[in-house]
This record gives C-alpha cells, sequence and structure tokens, in this order.
C-alpha cells in the first residue's frame, strides 16, 4: 500500500509538471542518490488547484531531483493542513516525514495572488519558516524555486541552488548557440546563435554579464555580453588566439589566455578590455585561469613542468605554487566557493574523470568515470558539479554532488550539449 | 508557453525583500561572413578557409585557377597542400611536412605582400581550452619553420581552433590523426 501511494504520488507530480504550460529543453534525471535522504512531505497549497502550473509539484521535483530529499506522501491526513498551526506533528512523524510545507494561494483583487508557505520542524515541534510572497502568476514558477530553496537551506543547512540559472552551449548541424535556461532545465532561452563555435561561457560575479569565447571571426575572440540588454562588446581580440575569460570576484576585471605575444599566456584586464597587462611569464603553455572567491589568487592549468598539471598564482606578487602532483594530465581548475578546495580534470589510464582536491591535505577524489568527461562547474553553494561528457557520439550534460553521491543526468532531445556554466546565487 | 519564457526573468516580489527587475534578454543572431556548412567532405572546415573549392585538405582544391595562373590553386604545385599532421600530444613538425612548408615560406618570402593564417587544431580529446592552446602551438611550429626560411613574422598569424572542427568527425584514432593538424590558409580564400 505503502508503495502504490507513492507511486501515486509520483504520478501526481508528474501530472503537475505535464499540464504545465512551459517546457523544459533540457530534463534532468536522478541517476544515484545519496545514501541518506531527508523525509518531507510538500502538501499541496490550499487554493493551488486554482493554477495550472503546480507550484508545490515543482517545489517537490527540485527538492526530490537535488537526491538529498525523500518526498513522503501526504495523502490520507485529513483534515489537509495549510497552515502551521494546523499541522498534528505525530501523525507526520507516523508516516515518517521530519519535515511537512504546507501553504496558501490566495487571489488578491489587483491580479497578483498572496502565498503564504510555511515549514514545520514535525520532531522538534517547530515552525522552521514562515514566508508571504504576493506574486503575478507569471512568477509562479520562481515561486515554487524560491520555496524549495528555504526548505532546502532549513533542513541541510546550505544554500538551494533551485533559483539559479546554468548557460550551456548547443550544436546542431553547424549551428552553435550559447543557451541560458533555469537550474532545472526548463524556459532555455538563446543568448547568441552563430555558424561557428562557441565556448568558454563564464558568468560575472552577479549574473548580469556572460563573457563566451566565439570563432565567428575565424579565430577565439572573447565576447562580454550584457544578459539584460542582450548588447555586447569584443573584449579581446588581439593577434593570435583569444581565449578562457574568468571573472575576478568583484566584477571588474576579467583574466584572459592570449596568444599575442608568442605563447599561451594569461592576461588581465578590465571587464571592457582596457588596461591589459601580462601576468604569467613562461615559455610554456598557461590558461585556464580561474580567480579564487577571496580574488588575491587564481587557478591556472600550465605545463611549464612538462606535462599539464594545475597551480595558482598569487594575482599581487606573481608568486606561482603547484597543485597538483600526481598523474600526467591535470587540467580546468574550478574553484570551491568555500574557497578550500577545487573540482577539476584529470586523465588518468586515458580515461577524463571529473575530481576534486581539498586544498589543506591535497588529497584527490574522483567522482566520475569519464571516459570524456570535461568542463565542470560548480554550484553556487559548493554541493553540485554540472559537466559534459560523450554518450553515443554525441554531447550531453551531467551532474555529480561534489561529495560522489549523487548523480544526475541531464537529458536534451536533440541537440549536442556542451560547455556547462553554472550561474550565482540570485540577489535579494 | 513563451510567455513564461519572459516570466522566468522577472523577479519573485517577496515581502520584506528587494525586487530584482530585469528585461528579457535579445539574443543576438550571428551568421559568419564566408561560408557556412561544406558539402560532402564530412567534417570538412569551411570557416577560415573561406572561399569556394579550398578545404584545407591535401586533396587539390577544385574551383577556378587550375593551371592558369595562380599556383596556390595549382593542383600540380606543392602549394595547394595545405596540411600538416601531427602525433599525439605533439607539436614537432614531421621532416614529410617540411618542403611543402618550405615551398609555402618562399611564396611567401617572393610576395611582400602576401598573409597567411595558420590554424592549429587538435583532437577531441581533453579540454576544450587547454586545446586551443595546444592546437597554437602546431601553428606556432609552423610558422616557425616558415619565418627560418623567409617569410616574415608580420605576413603569418597564428590562431587555433583547438578542438572544435575536426576534419573527421568520427571517435576512433584514424579519426583522431586527422584532426590533430596544422592548415595552411592564403589571405583572401
Amino acid at each position: 500500500m505503502q508503495t502504490f501511494r507513492r507511486y501515486l504520488l509520483a504520478s501526481l507530480a508528474f501530472a503537475f509538471l505535464s499540464v504545465a504550460p512551459a517546457r523544459a529543453q533540457l530534463t534532468i534525471e536522478i541517476v544515484g542518490g545519496a545514501g541518506t535522504t531527508i523525509p518531507v512531505s510538500i502538501v499541496p497549497f490550499e487554493g493551488e488547484l486554482a493554477y495550472p502550473l503546480g507550484v508545490t509539484g515543482i517545489a517537490g521535483a527540485d527538492l526530490a531531483r537535488s537526491g538529498l530529499f525523500k518526498l513522503v506522501d501526504y495523502s490520507g491526513i485529513a483534515p489537509r493542513p495549510s497552515r502551521a498551526e494546523d499541522v498534528r506533528a505525530a501523525d507526520w512523524r507516523a508516516r515518517g516525514a521530519d519535515a511537512v510545507a504546507v501553504g496558501t494561494m490566495r487571489p488578491l483583487s489587483d491580479g497578483r495572488v498572496e502565498v503564504r508557505f510555511a515549514l514545520v520542524d514535525t520532531v522538534k515541534q517547530t515552525v522552521l519558516a514562515n514566508q508571504i510572497y504576493t506574486v503575478t502568476p507569471a512568477q509562479f514558477r520562481a515561486t515554487a524555486h524560491k520555496i524549495a530553496d528555504v526548505i532546502y537551506e532549513k533542513l541541510t543547512g546550505d544554500p538551494g541552488v533551485f533559483s539559479t540559472r546554468i548557460a550551456y552551449v548547443t550544436k546542431q548541424g553547424s549551428r552553435y548557440s550559447l543557451q541560458v535556461a533555469d537550474a532545472d532545465g526548463y524556459e532555455p532561452q538563446t543568448i547568441v546563435s552563430s555558424n561557428e563555435p562557441l565556448l568558454s561561457p563564464r558568468w560575472s560575479p552577479d549574473g548580469t554579464r556572460i563573457a563566451y569565447v566565439s570563432f565567428e571571426q575565424k579565430k577565439p575572440v572573447v565576447y562580454v555580453q550584457s544578459l539584460t540588454t542582450g548588447t555586447r562588446q569584443s573584449v579581446a581580440n588581439f593577434r593570435g588566439s583569444n581565449s578562457a575569460p574568468a571573472w575576478s570576484p568583484d566584477g571588474r576585471r576579467l583574466a584572459v589566455t592570449l596568444t599575442r605575444d608568442g605563447g599561451s599566456q594569461l592576461y588581465l584586464m578590465n571587464a571592457d578590455g582596457s588596461d591589459v597587462r601580462r601576468i604569467t611569464q613562461s615559455n610554456a603553455i598557461d590558461t585556464e585561469a580561474y580567480f579564487m572567491p577571496d580574488g588575491g589568487s587564481l587557478l591556472f592549468t600550465s605545463d611549464r613542468g612538462g606535462s599539464p598539471q594545475i597551480y595558482r598564482l598569487n594575482v599581487a606578487n606573481g608568486a606561482v605554487e603547484r597543485l597538483t602532483f600526481e598523474g600526467s594530465y591535470n587540467v580546468t581548475p574550478r574553484p570551491l566557493p568555500d574557497g578550500r578546495g577545487m573540482i577539476f580534470v584529470r586523465r588518468e589510464g586515458g580515461r577524463f574523470q571529473v575530481a576534486s582536491m581539498d586544498f589543506d591535505s591535497r588529497q584527490v577524489q574522483v567522482l566520475t568515470q569519464g571516459p570524456l568527461d570535461e568542463s565542470p562547474s560548480v554550484a553556487p553553494n559548493g554541493k553540485l558539479v554540472i559537466y559534459a561528457n560523450e554518450q553515443g557520439g554525441r554531447g550531453v550534460l551531467a551532474a555529480v554532488s561534489t561529495d560522489g553521491s549523487v548523480r544526475q543526468r541531464l537529458v536534451s532531445p536533440a541537440t549536442d550539449v556542451r560547455e556547462p556554466a553554472w550561474g550565482p546565487l540570485p540577489r535579494s | 508557453m513563451r510567455k513564461f519564457a519572459f516570466a522566468a526573468l522577472v523577479a519573485v516580489v517577496l515581502a520584506g525583500c528587494q525586487t530584482q527587475p530585469s528585461q528579457p534578454t535579445a539574443p543576438i543572431d550571428e551568421r559568419s561572413g564566408a561560408g557556412s556548412t561544406s558539402s560532402g567532405t564530412p567534417g570538412a572546415s569551411t570557416s577560415g578557409t573561406g572561399g569556394g573549392g579550398v578545404s584545407g585538405s591535401n586533396v587539390p582544391g577544385g574551383g577556378a585557377g587550375g593551371a592558369s595562373g595562380n599556383p596556390l590553386r595549382d593542383p600540380n604545385n606543392i602549394l595547394s597542400r595545405r596540411s600538416v599532421l601531427f602525433d599525439f600530444d605533439s607539436f614537432v613538425v614531421k621532416d614529410e611536412y617540411r618542403p611543402m612548408i618550405e615551398a609555402h615560406a618562399r611564396y611567401l618570402a617572393q610576395n611582400r605582400g602576401a598573409r597567411a593564417t595558420i590554424q592549429g587544431h587538435t583532437d577531441e580529446r581533453g579540454s576544450r581550452e587547454y586545446n586551443i592552446a595546444l592546437g597554437q602551438r602546431r601553428a606556432d611550429a609552423i610558422k616557425r619553420m616558415m619565418t627560418l626560411v623567409g617569410a616574415q613574422d608580420s605576413q603569418i598569424e597564428t590562431v587555433s581552433f583547438g578542438k572544435e572542427k575536426p576534419r573527421n568527425p568520427g571517435h576512433d584514432e584514424a579519426a583522431w590523426a586527422q584532426n590533430r593538424r596544422g592548415d595552411i590558409v592564403h589571405a583572401g580564400e
């Protein structure tokens, strides 16, 4: 009977998603889950059925997809609670829910809707969250993600990333398209499209601009484009190749790889391309710069030691420290938001895999299997890594939790997808 | 359905929190000038090789010119050959390509107004950005050989496509070997 109820719950959640008019271009599926999950029940809000989108279904799907939560069936508890004070904790503990989310949706006279939501801890019998949102129906999807973020944060201690966006490049035939979608794959928007390759999308720290590399001029050139106005500027188009843009945490500068002085070296410039100065001086390849969260140093890839390895550069004094010593191919460093480690790509036995390193212990943990994994990007809460790999001859995206326990597959119906970049937490 | 596309960018108004208005993004549609997709040869890159006929492969290009004057297009002339293939993880120019590279260098030396671009490429394995740097090394190695034989530094620009423009879209060693290459492209092609 429990299995039937779970199936019913899942079908209802799916039904809510199916009737929603928006369609995801990327669907995200859990492939492997965390060992222990937090059981939470999300009771459909009173008044929710008047609106087709299914706010609690979206929030529930967010939490389920994270791999950290188990959705507990809410049916059979009557009357259905819609406020914190209506929740009888013992009933919910009895069916295994550690927390219950309840709420109401009430239309206002101006066409907006008041969404009230409360999260109750059934074990401690406390109210963990009590929120009121006044939104238009067009904002329901964003509100559902916001509710999922609150539940995630209250129950795990970490910020949720359900309200973030991801950028990625699609290739269909010879047509390349840089797209931005919600973190659940919905509402993809084309930022730029081209008959020539696009790569290395990089979000500005405030999420209003994207830097990227385009080959439309028959060579790699770095552009910065505003997501609010759509206008863009070519910020690095020097002789030779211009690539690998990386934003400083204050959003005012970019590190880039230029070959204008001979080999691939790192340069710093203002975000508008002015005031360019070289910051590495080697006869080797120096590339793939990525700023550490405090902005005082950046990680980069260099083969100055004879093979591609990851180094850290102190921006102020130019001091360089090597970080990777295992194996002959360690590239694409991506710092964790807390600055205590990094995600990167290594080649081992011919397989390219995503791995993590803790800077204190210098221990490496392999997170993915390969064989052709690339372009990892870390979620702004430091808990998930989205990356690209190849399956059946075409590029697909996948995600793995930074502890390796949760795996997701991002399915796109038609296209070859690559170069994911996770956007910042929304500012609010 | 599409109204929700804009909705996603509209801020959620939260009690006690700031609103963040944002406008819908305006997509930029870029179409590159010179020829886009090639016909016939799978994976052949036409970007950068421009114009009709020259595909950057060792097969002599078609198109006008023939033997009537332009040595770059003459299938009987070594100058119509443009590609240097490289071993895995290597940017060493093998001896077999020396005569071709030196012929291109002499062409530039004898035509001081002529310009060329050398495009470096890698196979599909590994980091895209690191492969741009590796492809650049290959292009630079070819350029170095050319400047030793009389071409001027200012006549040659080296760029890299990394792994973005494979000649062969396959996923095996035979395909990879064709993709690890440098292509010599003369201005106006």
